[in-house]
């Protein structure tokens, strides 16, 4: 490897991805595929979802990954921090999303680091739908990936959601979002909790719920697993910043959800 | 034959012998060099400490390249400021090909030796900067200062480095003050003092600091706020609000004129 250095009219700026594409690495240079050639089975990552409470946003989802009707991996992360104010979660064919996420990491950190100061929450949001839109030549040969994004905006001082659609799409919520093959049940359940003054407890507690429900009505969505003690991400994204819960404390609340759950039998 | 016919038009250039001609190119690179503000590194019990002078608060002297690397430079400013960014871009693309343990100060100090050294041998003008990678290590016995010249020779030291003019002045202030235990404030004390010198108090408005700390996590690398840096200073003239405009009136000054075009430095 040598030293990168750039005439300034080639100089890619503070994009990573731009940075790859001047040194031969474009990661989105996709084959594509012979006419009638039939998608292959790839894993899966299914539940996501994030809703807005009083203090910033709490981003959740389920840890299990398909290929077909089997159980390709019982403990996938699909919650991740994008920076320190940020976190994203995806839904769809693993691999390529694992990717991008990585990515995007860099990407929010490079700039970070050549400009001197983070980007803005939207700004981090248009890059990922870059990042969805370059995906697009995989996404058509089945290879979708689905994100969300969510935030805490600094300089605003509110959490923020946004969620994509495989061309790259870019739609804020005002409230809450689920997304992935149990993003329909998650939904239905978080819009029946859903006030405009949750606390982080109550905010966890709804998401919990919404998974669990989720897990009851799709086949790919993971439930809490007590005998391997494997349980959803939960993470919260406030001024603070991106913090994981413990996952003792996520189990504590799928006891209250299986009590509840029991009580109405 | 082209070639001949742009000999022949020129006029005969005088033969300047080899030796001249490197240490003319020397000499021009120390002395501009030598007129920009200096810089000290050191390690202290939680990492290492970087303490540049700079009025500007918005030009940076020290940066952030990976987890657990620092870059500072010292000269012209647009000159590191880009050695600069393409450390941060190779180390983000090596981390990237391969993985972020891969990533490490030796082999980009040895980068920038490399064309560093090349500039100075093949072009018309050798770049007017020194800077210095400094990577913490896990235990106190892995912290590396590479302090690199401009014409490429890397000096590798691994309990102080001071980059820019009267280097020697200030290196003896700071060794009679050293000791590798100490902790920030006495650090921060013993630095901006060296580079001070005995006729000027310091001034945390004129600092730039940075550290790179064991326990910060994943990135090693933090800024200290003019407040952090005045507690620790003598208390003789305290950062009051006319140092902080004076402060401000500079780096708008600099703004208006970031390349430094006649001025080799940035602070």
């Amino acid at each position: 490897m040598s030293l990168p250095m750039f005439r300034p009219q080639d100089e890619p700026g503070p994009s990573f991805t731009g940075v790859l594409r001047r040194v031969g690495l474009d990661p989105f240079s996709a084959v594509a595929a012979a006419a009638g050639a039939v998608p292959f089975e790839v894993r899966h990552g299914t539940t996501i979802a994030a809703i807005r409470y009083v203090d910033g946003v709490v981003m959740v989802g389920d840890r299990r990954a398909t290929a077909g009707s089997s159980i390709a991996h019982r403990h996938m992360e699909k919650v991740h921090p994008a920076d320190r104010h940020s976190g994203v979660a995806i839904a769809g064919a693993a691999g390529p999303a694992m990717e991008m996420v990585r990515l995007f990491q860099l990407q929010l950190e490079h700039y970070e680091k050549v400009e001197g100061s983070p980007i803005s929450l939207e700004g981090k949001a248009n890059q990922l739908s870059q990042m969805v839109r370059s995906n697009l030549a995989m996404a058509m040969q089945g290879f979708v990936v689905v994100p969300l994004f969510a935030g805490f905006d600094v300089r605003r001082g509110v959490g923020r959601i946004y969620t994509y659609d495989p061309t790259g799409g870019r739609y804020e919520e005002t409230d809450f979002h689920a997304d992935g093959s149990g993003g329909r049940d998650a939904r239905t359940t978080i819009k029946l909790g859903w006030r405009p003054d949750l606390s982080r407890a109550d905010a966890i507690g709804l998401a919990v719920r919404a998974l669990w429900q989720a897990a009851d009505e799709d086949s790919a969505t993971g439930g809490p697993d007590a005998v391997r003690g494997i349980y959803p991400t939960v993470a919260t994204i406030t001024a603070d910043g991106f913090a994981r819960a413990e996952e003792a404390e996520v189990a504590e609340r799928f006891v209250t959800v299986i009590a509840d759950e029991g009580a109405q039998r | 034959m082209g070639a001949l016919g742009e000999a022949a038009r020129m006029s005969m250039p005088f033969y300047v012998a080899p030796e001249q001609f490197m240490k003319d190119k020397a000499d021009f690179a120390r002395k501009n060099i030598a007129r920009g503000r200096p810089l000290v590194a050191t390690v202290y019990a939680e990492g290492i400490l970087i303490c540049a002078e700079n009025q500007s608060k918005s030009l940076h002297k020290v940066s952030e390249i990976y987890d657990r690397i620092a870059f500072a430079g010292v000269g012209r400013y647009n000159e590191f400021d880009s050695l600069r960014r393409a450390g941060v871009q190779h180390a983000d693309v090596k981390g990237y090909q391969f993985s972020r343990e891969d990533v490490d100060a030796r082999s980009l100090a040895n980068l920038y030796a490399q064309y560093m050294g090349n500039v100075f041998t093949h072009e018309m003008k050798p770049l007017e900067v020194e800077i210095l990678v400094a990577e913490v290590g896990t235990v106190p016995s892995g912290d590396q200062l590479f302090h690199i010249l401009y014409d490429g020779s890397v000096v590798d030291e691994d309990r102080y480095s001071v980059l820019g003019g009267e280097a020697e002045a200030i290196a003896g202030r700071l060794e009679s003050g050293f000791d590798a235990d100490w902790d920030l404030p006495a650090a921060i004390r013993t630095a901006a003092g060296a580079l001070a010198g005995p006729d000027r108090t310091p001034v945390a408005a004129d600092l730039e600091v940075a550290v790179l700390v064991r326990s910060n996590g994943r990135r090693a690398f933090r800024r200290l706020i003019d407040e952090e840096v005045g507690a620790a200073l003598p208390a003789t003239v305290a950062t009051d609000s006319g140092a902080t405009d004076s402060g401000a009136t500079d780096s708008a000054a600099l703004d208006t004129d970031p390349a430094g075009t006649t001025e080799p430095d940035a602070g």
